[in-house]
């Protein structure tokens, strides 16, 4: 499970070799059945192999070769896919193994169960070194977890009780603490198991675009079958009648194998890529809703932002220097554990404040965190007896703290605040007390930060169509600034979840496919509501229940990766769905001459590519055919290289890609082959 | 070298025509499918059927009205050729054959006008004008609304209904057809086109021979034969006939008459669904193929291989002398892109390349631009698939004109896509194995082949134009070809109206900048691409047996 999975080992000769029982395995008819255009291909295969043993000749038994292996590859190509789910499968059956579960029984004793007996509503104690026996709900306490078994993360998170971090996933290891425990999934259905059937593919169910595609497929190969099936009527008239052999090798060739074979193994390395960015869809439908995502509704903090308002500058007011508030300042919160506290500790020493004279924080300092009495925090400073006080806070209350001994208010004050909240900033206001005098000494301007590289990023969303919305609970003001300066292209301030809910019907009804991330109870709803709903894996079970995508990883930017995965699956799906199509004009050059000049002599001017022989020539096509899936596997596991661009431009480059490209590679493959098959002896 | 400017000339002719007209004829067109207006005789005829013109139905509903009306207008046609010596004025023609009958009334009701009876001399005036000219305008109709229903299906949301098929007909017929067509049927007559009632004119002929020249209410037949996208000639000769087309501007006029409304229909498509680009897309896809199809058959005409034709100068066997190579093979050109198969010269007499880019433009499923409204739909249906193959490129689910195309839709139009090769491909292999139906052909070798290939490729797109060569009036070509008409016109429009239906339900998927743009130029390219090798492609191994047998040396 681990994120760095090989990408260079997508198709090696050991992989082949170890798949290769499994494809075998594939060939029976009653599973093939369900891909109906290798089922056509097996049928063809058989029948030729029938009339190869009765009519024995070199260029049959080559023919006969070929098709199987077509059938072959398509199986190796699925068996791939789907082996390496199964590496992955494998590590997470570590973590379920069997574990004794501390019971709570209804007497209040503790009793040892199994815990594949557990069931809903059981109560279950956890202590330092325990593995959790299934998914659950911390009821009461807090400790730190090793997930590692299911994120690959080392790093232990914590869970506690109330709140949005509560829930517990079956498996994992609690590290220190003991927390108390509501199970909240049946024995088999818990979290690891859903994840296991999941990479295994055991429940992977098509798509509602693999349907339709297979529907657009399927009615391709009818099509070919009659226009085949058909011609030898046709040809008996004209006096060209061919082979059974000949015949079925047309169909094979018209049919469109390339994308037949490679359409499951497609789907199966989308979720795959998914699970490798620790990433569970619960469903292939939400992978392929992520391509079409329009709006992309994102919370502020923890996303765009780093979530803490950070000090970003400094503002002296009144008769004060700035070395003397950086002072100030940096008393104030050298001993605030909270991130703005140390933000502010953090520009202070960038801004040079250990060069002002010797800081006397050595000596006995009594720390006043915020509380909502005082709304401000700061410290007191006991030197040699005589105590100066720094504090920090709110206007209004570090105004009411200078009015306690007449302090006065600096006029430029008001200014400054004002500046600072019209930009989208919170102004904190800084005081001292020197020997029983209260001064304002200057604001701290502190900002929500935009992480570095977002505003590319919307760009780029914007570029491939998709509107995102920043959610957030400050007021219009501040919404505002942020939304502007991170280039998201609309906000949601002061929001609630029945707005967020609203937001999304409203979307929805405009047509629009809504994604979102939430890990909270109350996101719960919006999470249902959304066409791609991103549960982080840290959040409440409501949550993960009500999305259709866990994060193991909890991180909301994830969905923009999400979203690119999605497309990419699309865009693989299209690209050799045209690349299959496109390869029929050269197969059509290659099968018809070789089939019917023979009667009619001037249709060998169709033999564009001179192959030496009409036996040769349906050779090659064949042998084209069927390298082309193996030589297509890495792509179609790897996924086409995608780049956000707009449709337009996206839509040109693949269509020179795999449509021109499907258009002339085959000319180039199947002389390639003739050149090399012309020397088999005997072939004719 | 003046033939080649005249054949430069009339083309031009006829595509100035046709771009000056096909604006205002859309919009009028978009209007009258839209407005909420009816006129006091429309009513009468609702309230006759008993339909309130008010109600919107069901796709099941629209098609259950759409095929019982068609089920009607076969058995009446059936009845009137089976009875017509009993019914004045009948100048004297006999009862037609069960199965001649049959394949007639079949033949004009899916506007195919396959004619395996000879006008003049088995049809008398009443089956002509009562019996054939109402198909004529009928079928037309029929074709135009399921165009209309299936551009409704794009433009209505959330709504299970698709229109009223008793209103849309009843206005394809009295608000656009009728009017258009005596205006032609005037300008035809004032041009030489004959129309009387006179019994046939008996001339001696200067050998002392004798020729019975019959007459007839032919220009007035001959414009809804053209507009209509009929085909079916008041004489066995058609357009050849001088009667029917006497010189060099009637030719015209029926040409632009016969490409006239399925060249306008993408510029009401435009005007419905709100983008004029999008209709100009499916414009512009057509037009390329349409041009490309006409300097090709044009170019294998004049550069004619082969002896004899060499040494007579051009390949005017079969050809009329009043019109020449160039306008022969821009009539053909139009009358096989557009279902209409009515002739001014023997397509058998093609060169053998040219003819085989005939029955081409037949294979695409007559789509450039195709028959009355037929043409579009087919054309759309040809969009799905191309938006739906390519559409997924640009990483979204494919969506066309602001609905997604999902299974169901997909499942409509694949089957679209597969019932006119299957009817030509099995008809045609069903034909060959038949020894009856093989004594049909004249020609030996590629050409024979070429003569049944081209019955059934006619019959199942309900074209209607035939190589000449093939006896068609036997018992066994008479079912079968009409049971290949039947097939290649009413279920592909059940697939259409039940696409119309599911697109009608779905809601709007509004278009970003992630979209796959359908109004583009490279869009417009993998059209006219899918076009010709997902659907033509599968002919291909027939017609190198056939055409490029014969013609490749």
């Amino acid at each position: 499970m681990s994120t760095n999975t090989s990408q260079g080992s997508l198709l090696n000769p050991r992989m082949l070799y170890r798949e290769m029982p499994a494809a075998f395995k594939k060939l029976n008819p009653v599973t093939l059945f369900k891909n109906p255009i290798m089922f056509v291909v097996e049928v063809g295969a058989a029948l030729t192999a029938v009339l190869a043993i009765n009519n024995s000749s070199v260029f049959s038994w080559w023919i006969v070769l070929w098709l199987w292996a077509t059938v072959l590859f398509a199986n190796l190509a699925e068996a791939i896919a789907e082996g390496r789910g199964k590496a992955q499968a494998e590590s997470l059956k570590k973590a379920r193994t069997q574990t004794l579960a501390r019971k709570y029984a209804a007497n209040g004793e503790e009793i040892a169960v199994a815990s594949s007996e557990l069931t809903i509503g059981d109560i279950v104690i956890c202590e330092s070194g325990d593995v959790i026996p299934s998914d659950g709900e911390i009821i009461e306490g807090i400790a730190s977890i090793d997930e590692s078994a299911i994120t690959g993360e080392s790093a232990p998170v914590i869970r506690e009780a109330g709140g949005d971090r509560t829930s517990v996933t079956g498996g994992t290891r609690v590290l220190s603490d003991r927390i108390i425990i509501r199970i909240t999934a049946r024995a088999g259905e818990t979290f690891i198991d859903r994840m296991i059937a999941l990479v295994e593919g055991a429940t992977r169910q098509k798509t509602p675009n693999e349907i339709a595609l297979n529907i657009l497929l399927s009615s391709l190969t009818i099509i070919f079958l009659l226009a085949v099936v058909t011609l030898q009527p046709i040809a008996i008239f004209s006096n060209a009648s061919q082979s059974i052999i000949v015949l079925v090798s047309l169909i094979v060739c018209l049919i469109p194998t390339t994308i037949g074979a490679l359409l499951s193994a497609i789907g199966i390395a989308g979720m795959d890529r998914l699970v490798q960015r620790n990433v569970l869809a619960m469903s292939g439908r939400a992978v392929e809703a992520a391509g079409d995502v329009n709006t992309l509704l994102l919370d502020k903090t923890g996303t765009i932002t780093f979530g803490n308002r950070r000090a970003v500058a400094f503002f002296p007011v009144g008769q004060v220097a700035m070395p003397e508030l950086l002072k100030a300042a940096y008393l104030s919160s050298y001993a605030d554990e909270t991130p703005e506290g140390k933000s502010i500790v953090d520009l202070a020493r960038d801004l040079g404040v250990e060069k002002i004279s010797p800081l006397p924080v050595d000596h006995e300092s009594i720390f006043m965190p915020f509380t909502a009495q005082t709304r401000m925090s700061g410290c007191d400073l006991d030197l040699h007896g005589v105590v100066s006080k720094f504090r920090k806070g709110a206007t209004s209350s570090i105004v009411a703290w200078l009015s306690e001994t007449d302090g006065e208010t600096p006029s430029d004050l008001q200014e400054k605040v004002e500046e600072i909240s019209r930009s989208g900033g919170t102004p904190l206001v800084v005081a001292s007390e020197l020997a029983g005098m209260r001064v304002l000494v200057g604001v701290i301007h502190l900002k929500d930060v935009v992480k570095p590289g977002m505003r590319e990023r919307f760009e780029e969303l914007r570029k491939m169509g998709i509107r995102t919305v920043m959610i957030t609970g400050d007021n219009a003001i501040t919404a505002e600034f942020i939304a502007r300066e991170a280039g998201v292209d609309d906000f949601l301030a002061e929001a609630t979840p029945e707005d967020k809910m609203n937001l999304i019907k409203t979307e929805q009804l405009g047509g629009r496919l809504v994604a979102m991330a939430g890990d909270g109870t109350n996101d719960a709803p919006a999470l249902a509501q959304a066409d791609v709903g991103v549960a982080m894996n840290s959040g409440t079970s409501a949550a993960k229940e009500a999305g259709n995508m866990v994060d193991l990883d909890s991180d909301p930017t994830k969905l923009i990766e999400i979203v690119q995965i999605g497309k990419q699956l699309l865009i693989t799906r299209g690209a050799l769905t045209t690349f299959s199509i496109a390869n029929d004009v050269a197969k059509y050059f290659a099968i018809l001459p070789a089939m019917f000049a023979p009667a009619f002599p001037g249709l060998q001017r169709l033999n564009i590519m001179h192959l030496s022989s009409p036996h040769s020539a349906i050779l090659s096509a064949i042998i084209f055919n069927a390298i082309i899936i193996i030589a297509l596997v890495p792509l179609a596991l790897r996924g086409v290289r995608y780049r956000p661009a707009s449709a337009s431009s996206m839509l040109a480059r693949n269509i020179t890609i795999y449509g021109l490209g499907g258009l002339i590679a085959p000319f180039i493959g199947i002389k390639a082959i003739d050149l090399l098959i012309q020397l088999i002896p005997g072939l004719g | 070298m003046s033939s080649t400017y005249a054949t430069v000339i009339t083309d031009i002719a006829v595509l100035l025509a046709l771009g000056m007209a096909h604006v205002p004829l859309g919009d009028y067109m978009a209007k009258v499918f839209t407005s909420k207006h009816h006129f006091k005789f429309e009513r009468l005829f609702y309230k006759a059927v008993g339909v309130n013109p008010e109600v919107e139905q069901s796709w099941k509903t629209y098609a259950a009205s759409l095929l019982s009306f068609s089920a009607v207008s076969v058995l009446l046609l059936y009845g009137f050729l089976r009875v017509q010596s009993w019914l004045p004025p009948n100048m004297g023609m006999k009862n037609v054959s069960p199965s001649l009958s049959w394949n007639t009334a079949i033949s004009f009701v899916t506007n195919t006008n396959w004619q395996n009876y000879s006008g003049e001399s088995s049809l008398g005036f009443l089956a002509q004008m009562a019996g054939l000219a109402v198909q004529n305008f009928a079928s037309a109709a029929v074709g135009l609304v399921v165009a209309i229903a299936l551009i409704r299906g794009f433009v209505v949301h959330n709504k299970d209904r698709i229109g009223n098929f008793w209103v849309d007909f009843v206005r394809a017929t009295f608000r656009i057809l009728l009017p258009f067509s005596v205006l032609a049927a005037v300008i035809l007559m004032a041009n030489g086109v004959i129309q009387n009632f006179a019994s046939p004119h008996v001339v001696h002929t200067l050998a002392a021979g004798v020729q019975n020249i019959p007459g007839g209410p032919v220009a007035s037949q001959e414009a809804i034969k053209e507009l209509g996208t009929n085909g079916g000639g008041f004489f066995n000769a058609n357009s050849a006939h001088p009667f029917e087309n006497p010189n060099p501007f009637t030719n015209w006029l029926e040409v632009v008459l016969l490409l006239l409304i399925p060249f306008s229909l993408p510029r009401t498509l435009g005007k419905l669904v709100g983008s004029k680009g999008q209709g100009r897309a499916i414009l512009a896809a057509m037009a390329v193929i349409f041009l490309g199809s006409l300097i090709a058959t044009t170019a294998f005409e004049i550069h004619h291989s082969g002896a004899a034709l060499q040494l007579a100068g051009s390949a005017m066997e079969g050809k009329e002398t009043r019109f020449g190579i160039g306008q022969s093979a821009l009539f053909a050109t139009a009358t096989t892109s557009t279902s209409t198969g009515a002739i001014d010269a023997a397509h058998e007499s093609f060169t053998p390349l040219a003819g085989g880019f005939l029955m081409f433009n037949m294979m695409l499923g007559e789509v450039t631009p195709g028959g009355v409204g037929s043409g579009l739909y087919g054309m759309l249906v040809i969009a799905i698939l191309t938006v739906f193959i390519c559409g997924l490129m640009v990483g979204r689910t494919p969506e066309y004109l602001g609905k997604k195309l999902r299974p169901r839709e997909m499942k409509f139009a694949a089957l679209y896509i597969l019932t006119t090769p299957a009817v030509v491909l099995i008809g045609t292999a069903v034909a060959l194995s038949n020894a009856g139906a093989r004594k049909s052909i004249s020609a030996s070798g590629p050409h024979g082949l070429s003569e049944i290939l081209y019955a059934f490729t006619s019959a199942g797109n309900n074209n209607g134009s035939a190589f000449a060569g093939l006896g068609g009036n036997t018992t066994f070509l008479n079912f079968a070809l009409g049971t290949a008409m039947l097939v290649g016109r009413f279920v592909p429009i059940l697939l259409v109206l039940g696409l119309a239906g599911s697109l009608a339900e779905q809601g709007h998927t509004p278009a970003t900048q992630g979209t796959l743009d359908t109004t583009k130029s490279l869009f417009i390219g993998l059209l006219i691409s899918v076009a010709i090798i997902v659907v033509a492609l599968t002919y291909l191994p027939a017609l190198a047996l056939g055409p490029l047998a014969e013609g490749i040396r």
